[in-house]
């Protein structure tokens, strides 16, 4: 669903938002200005260069039967000249209105982004990916729109002016129509777009909502399909097609009903100077170039006009867009560093959580007083049913978040006091939701890095991932992601390892990394790492026994609390919780025997 | 992406055959067009009531025969009035039917294509493409329904224009009018070849877009990942390159923009300096009337317009036609995966029997993943299918519910072709549970729902409770009415499994595929659900993907798959007996979960 924010938009604020978009291009503003301007003047010009060649070359060739070539030649040259200048005066306003809404558009995406890589994960984790993704695209957008028609709008205030002044000069009595006839344009231009612009975001916002129903629709197509929903999700998409069709109706009706009415308005107002005029001519008060000139004036000087109805409809919209992104622009929280290195560089750390808690809403505690040892170069399991909290100490120990209480400590120090950078340095961590950027294969393993083709294929073989990056087309620079190779969940986890093993972590943290990966490539993978003699002290959440069997020792986590450590054979000893999980499928194996002998022994 | 190429595209079609191809498709368009266009004309007929008033007073009633007559000037005015009144309205009527019969045809054409997408099995086969399917839809249809609210009527309008200026004014003078048409002509058919540069302009902005886009994504939906590599600072160079390269495109095709649209001012300076030498010179030979010249003025303004529009509106024009084209492509990409429809077989409800015969498949331009197999699934047998990744299971799956055909062979249920078999009693019977347990962003219950339609909250809770899920179902905050969140992503990818299994248990079907449909929860939850499974299974036909192979061991017979091939089956004991390749991927399952 789309909701539009329903604050009041005000006038004000509209030119606020202005004022911001000039006082960061004053220079680009001033140029279209500049240029607008010769436009809105060269506009009014040739009205009366028309009416003075009317007056000077042509009315007295008809009267007379002939002319002087002089002339004509100085007719045709002004008449020409001042229409260059005008088409001059046209490109620099077009050009630079661009330059200076795409230059606001880049900056502030630019601004947007920088905010978005600065602030927390807990941020991220409370607005929606698609929110922050419209709001670097069409609110930044939206926001700029109309810095495009502004200097136009601008231009056209000082060709109002000019030809208010030059319609005086040339006659007062006709100078009056024009009076009426221009105020009243851009009235109805004010009053259509007052009542086109709601009516234009409700279309638009209804274009968003039929996008969402299309897009979930044909993004859970195997569940529409295996349950035989087609009819009743082309309803649903119908139904919304429908409002949108008649938003658009609206729309439309609106447009279709003010066009001829603004066309006729300047119609009307050459038939009253025709009337007027004429009149005074035979009164011997006008020349019949004064009249052309006028008339010629209202015909050419309409259209313009309607540059400040686009500003002025395009402004609610823009200072919505614009709120939207000041909510991000002004979003606070993001994690301070502090400037502590670790003295070793290629030992593996020593890890401390001390009695850490953390909670994602007050309501519910995810982890409560967590406490937890490890000595460098030892290997842990974290065990735990779903939900018991693994993957958020997981991310708690790379500090992609802080903890409510408690503190992580690497190598003595609390992640908090760490210079940024430094841990990432030193510590990775591999989740189960791999992420693939849009990139060549080395450049998703090294991300970057200083780093040989000889480590990124060690790497890869350290994750069982060697082998179908060679049979790709491309090796290392095949391009993988949306518009690239598509890959496997397995594929992906596999290379998400390679990512984090390039990088020789002193502290590699695995969470349930490989649980995509079939079981006996897994078991080559986690030998691979046993083997390697990595520098890493590691931390790896699994169910699986094999990955268990690799580890020093176990944690036994339930409800984001440790429930129970020590060698897996302690474990099963000492936790109940643990023996239940950890025996499952062989208590179903020998419950299923038994049950399968009693049938036998039955028969 | 020899999958995307499966679906049309329709480059090959020329213009035209897609604007008859699209109005066959939404009839709405054509409907009372005639009037419309009829009305078109007498609006249009509005542009040239000023120059005529203009040139009737200053011929007849300012240096008429008679001197000045105000008289004549005041009817002139008066007629020209009501003929602005009249095309007036014949303005705000033609807009109206427009917008009426464009919107209503589009309407349908965008249902239309967004059914037919459900049966193609491109949708459920590549996800990469789903996006663009989505764009066919949506974005393509607005692009069509924006040209015709703005440039569509433009274009109409500057026909008219220019054809009834051209009209009065070779009334006028046919050696003006011709003068005219020179200043203008070149410029007409130079208007082609800015579009087409301009257009090539454009098109490199929204191919910007689309990188900038994705390079700004990566900041979002990466956020996890650039943190904990900390890649902010390459992440944020790639987006500062990507914003930039749209900027400096977007600067360009603005540049293009504003030279092509001043050109028209120009060259009407040029007609206008033309028409006043010659038509001065006409007069003085006695060939042209002051007024008729004069009316010439005010005519050359109406073909400003048309020129500065040009470009744009023809622009326009190209990208609604392709997307019309694009949308065209999709409905005319034959459904695959069709419903034979009303002449469909109908199967009585109870137990199902599966039959595959010879069936091979292979995905549009790759290779086979399922080679020549015959296999059958007697009714109301539990049936595990066994395998590694790429093995061919989850293709077995998907042609054992008609989530595609086979290339060769044939599937039958209870003796019936499955491509015999009308959907909705197909789907009634048959109903399979995929790994993803995709979620509609709505409560828990109403996903649940959605596998039995009319279902009430006793039946949906019912349905939890059998599967031993009350417990999980007291958990949630608000019970049936907790909301999901898009795509599920409020709850844990076990719990979205839950949802699922309990959505599909609702419709009740006869056969129940289940594509590793509970590789997401822990161990001792998965062992729960399987009981449950095999309690409500009874009595009907199931076949299940199991990555965990705990699921085999419960199993009344277990198909091994491997290269696309059955090799084994045969129950659980006997296939431990025997070794080979279930052997071998049991042992391997024993040493990693005991």
């Amino acid at each position: 669903m789309v909701t539009e924010r329903t604050d009041r938009v005000t006038l004000r604020d509209g030119f606020a938002l202005l004022g911001r978009g000039i006082r960061h291009e004053p220079l680009i503003f001033t140029i279209s200005i500049v240029g607008s301007a010769v436009f809105g003047a060269a506009t009014v010009a040739t009205s009366i260069v028309i009416g003075q060649v009317t007056d000077r070359v042509i009315v007295p060739a008809f009267q007379e039967g002939r002319t002087a070539t002089g002339a004509l030649v100085a007719a045709a040259a002004a008449i020409i000249g001042v229409g260059t200048v005008k088409a001059a005066g046209i490109v620099v306003r077009r050009y630079f209105a661009g330059v200076w809404m795409q230059r606001l558009q880049a900056r502030y995406r630019r601004r947007v982004t920088r905010q978005y890589l600065k602030l927390p994960l807990s941020w991220h984790h409370r607005h929606p990916t698609g929110r922050l993704l419209s709001n670097a695209n069409a609110d930044v957008e939206a926001s700029w729109w109309p810095m495009a028609p502004l200097p136009m709008a601008v231009g056209v205030l000082v060709m109002l002016v000019v030809a208010v002044v030059s319609m005086l000069l040339a006659d007062v009595v006709l100078a009056v129509i024009g009076l009426l006839v221009f105020p009243a344009i851009l009235l109805i231009n004010v009053v259509y777009q007052r009542r086109i612009s709601p009516l234009a975001t409700r279309a638009q916002a209804l274009r968003a909502e039929l996008s969402a129903v299309a897009h979930e629709s044909f993004d859970g197509a195997l569940v529409v399909k295996a349950l035989g929903r087609e009819a009743d999700e082309t309803t649903r998409f119908a139904e919304v097609a429908d409002r949108l069709r008649e938003a658009n109706v609206r729309v439309g009706r609106v447009r279709g009903a003010f066009d001829p009415i603004l066309e006729a308005m300047p119609n009307l107002g050459v038939l009253a100077v025709l009337l007027v005029g004429v009149a005074r001519i035979d009164a011997g008060l006008l020349e019949p170039g004064t009249l052309v000139q006028v008339a010629y004036l209202l015909t050419i000087v309409a259209f313009p006009i309607r540059a400040i109805g686009w500003v002025l409809g395009e402004l609610p919209r823009a200072v919505v867009g614009l709120r939207r992104v000041d909510d991000v622009l002004t979003a606070t929280g993001a994690l301070p560093y502090g400037s502590a290195r670790p003295s070793s560089t290629d030992e593996p750390t020593d890890l401390r959580v001390d009695r850490v808690s953390y909670a994602y809403d007050e309501a519910t505690e995810t982890l409560s007083e967590i406490s937890l040892d490890v000595e460098p170069g030892r290997i842990v399991a974290m065990v735990g049913p779903t939900g018991s909290g693994k993957s958020t100490l997981a991310s708690l120990l790379i500090r992609l978040v802080d903890p409510s209480s408690g503190a992580i400590l690497v190598d003595g120090l609390d992640t908090r006091d760490l210079a940024q950078g430094v841990l990432a340095d030193n510590a990775a961590l591999v989740f189960q939701q791999a992420f693939i950027f849009e990139d060549s294969i080395r450049d998703n393993v090294t991300l970057g890095r200083d780093v040989t083709d000889d480590d990124v294929w060690a790497a890869l073989r350290l994750a069982q991932a060697d082998g179908f990056v060679a049979a790709l087309p491309g090796g290392l620079d095949s391009l993988v992601g949306e518009r690239g190779t598509s890959l496997s969940g397995g594929q992906r986890q596999r290379l998400a390892l390679a990512r984090a093993l390039v990088g020789r972590p002193r502290l590699l943290i695995l969470d349930d990394a490989t649980s995509a990966v079939d079981p006996d490539v897994e078991q080559r993978i986690l030998a691979g790492l046993r083997d390697a003699a990595l520098p890493s002290t590691v931390v790896v959440v699994a169910y699986r026994r094999a990955t268990i069997a690799l580890a020093d020792e176990v944690v036994y986590v339930e409800n984001g609390r440790v429930m129970a450590r020590g060698t897996h054979e302690e474990l099963l000893a000492s936790s109940p919780g643990y023996l239940k999980l950890l025996t499952a499928y062989e208590r179903d194996a020998a419950e299923r025997a038994a049950l399968a002998e009693d049938e036998e022994f039955a028969q | 992406m020899s999958v995307a190429s499966s679906v049309g595209d329709g480059r090959a079609a020329g213009s035209w055959r897609t604007i008859r191809r699209g109005l066959a498709l939404s009839p709405e368009i054509k409907q009372g067009l005639a009037a419309t266009l009829a009305l078109a004309l007498v609006a249009t007929a509005g542009r040239i009531v000023v120059p005529i008033a203009v040139q009737q007073t200053i011929d007849r009633g300012l240096t008429g025969p008679a001197g000045v007559d105000l008289d004549f000037v005041r009817w002139v005015c008066l007629l020209a009035v009501v003929a602005l009144v009249v095309t007036a309205w014949s303005a705000y009527a033609m807009n109206v039917r427009l917008f009426r019969a464009s919107e209503a045809g589009l309407a349908t054409l965008r249902t239309k294509a967004f059914r037919h997408v459900h049966d193609l099995s491109v949708l459920t086969q590549n996800t990469e493409r789903r996006g663009s399917l989505v764009a066919r839809v949506t974005t393509d249809v607005d692009t069509l329904s924006q040209f015709v609210q703005w440039g569509g009527i433009l274009m109409i309008v500057s026909v008219g224009q220019l054809i009834v200026a051209t009209v009065i004014m070779a009334i006028y003078s046919w050696q003006l009018t011709l003068l005219v048409w020179l200043c203008f002509l070149p410029l007409f058919i130079l208007l082609r070849h800015f579009q087409r540069i301009v257009s090539a302009a454009y098109s490199v902005v929204r191919e910007r877009v689309g990188i900038m886009l994705g390079a700004i994504s990566e900041s979002v939906v990466g956020a996890q990942a650039v943190r904990a590599y900390a890649i902010e600072q390459r992440t944020q160079a790639r987006i500062d390159e990507a914003v930039e390269n749209h900027r400096s495109a977007a600067v360009r095709a603005q540049r293009l923009v504003a030279l092509t649209f001043s050109t028209g001012e120009v060259i009407a300076g040029i007609a206008n300096a033309a028409v006043v030498v010659v038509g001065v010179l006409l007069g003085v030979a006695g060939d042209i009337t002051l007024g008729k010249l004069l009316a010439f003025l005010f005519l050359v303004t109406l073909f400003v317009g048309p020129v500065q529009v040009g470009t744009e509106v023809l622009n326009e024009a190209q990208n609604a036609v392709a997307g019309w084209r694009r949308v065209l492509g999709v409905v005319d990409t034959p459904a695959d995966v069709a419903d034979p429809g009303p002449d469909g077989v109908v199967l009585p409800r109870g137990p199902i029997d599966v039959r595959f015969e010879n069936v091979s498949y292979a995905y549009p331009g790759g290779p086979t993943v399922l080679h020549d197999l015959t296999v059958d699934i007697p009714p109301r047998s539990r049936i595990a299918v066994v395998g590694e990744t790429g093995s061919g299971k989850t293709t077995f799956a998907k042609l054992l519910t008609r989530l595609m055909d086979p290339a060769t062979g044939r599937v039958l249920v209870d003796g019936v072709d499955l491509r015999d078999i009308r959907f909705d009693s197909l789907r009634d019977r048959v109903v399979m549970v995929p790994q993803e347990g995709f979620l509609f962003d709505d409560t828990v219950g109403a996903n649940i729902r959605y596998g039995r339609p009319g279902a009430s909250d006793e039946d949906v809770t019912l349905a939890l409770t059998e599967l031993g899920l009350a417990d999980w179902l007291d958990g949630l905050p608000s019970g049936l009415d907790t909301r999901v969140g898009q795509r599920g992503e409020s709850l844990s990818a076990g719990e979205r499994q839950l949802v699922a299994l309990a959505r599909a248990y609702l419709a009740d079907p006869d056969l129940l595929v289940l594509d590793e449909a509970t590789s997401a929860v822990d161990p001792a939850t998965e062992v729960r659900l399987a009981r449950a499974l095999e309690g409500i299974t009874r009595g009907r036909t199931a076949v299940t993907i199991a990555h965990r192979l705990s699921t085999a061991e419960a199993a009344d017979e277990v198909f091994v798959f491997d290269d696309g091939r059955l090799v084994q089956r045969g129950p659980h004991r006997e296939l431990v007996a025997r070794g080979g390749v279930y052997g071998r991927l049991h042992a391997a399952w024993v040493t990693q979960s005991r």
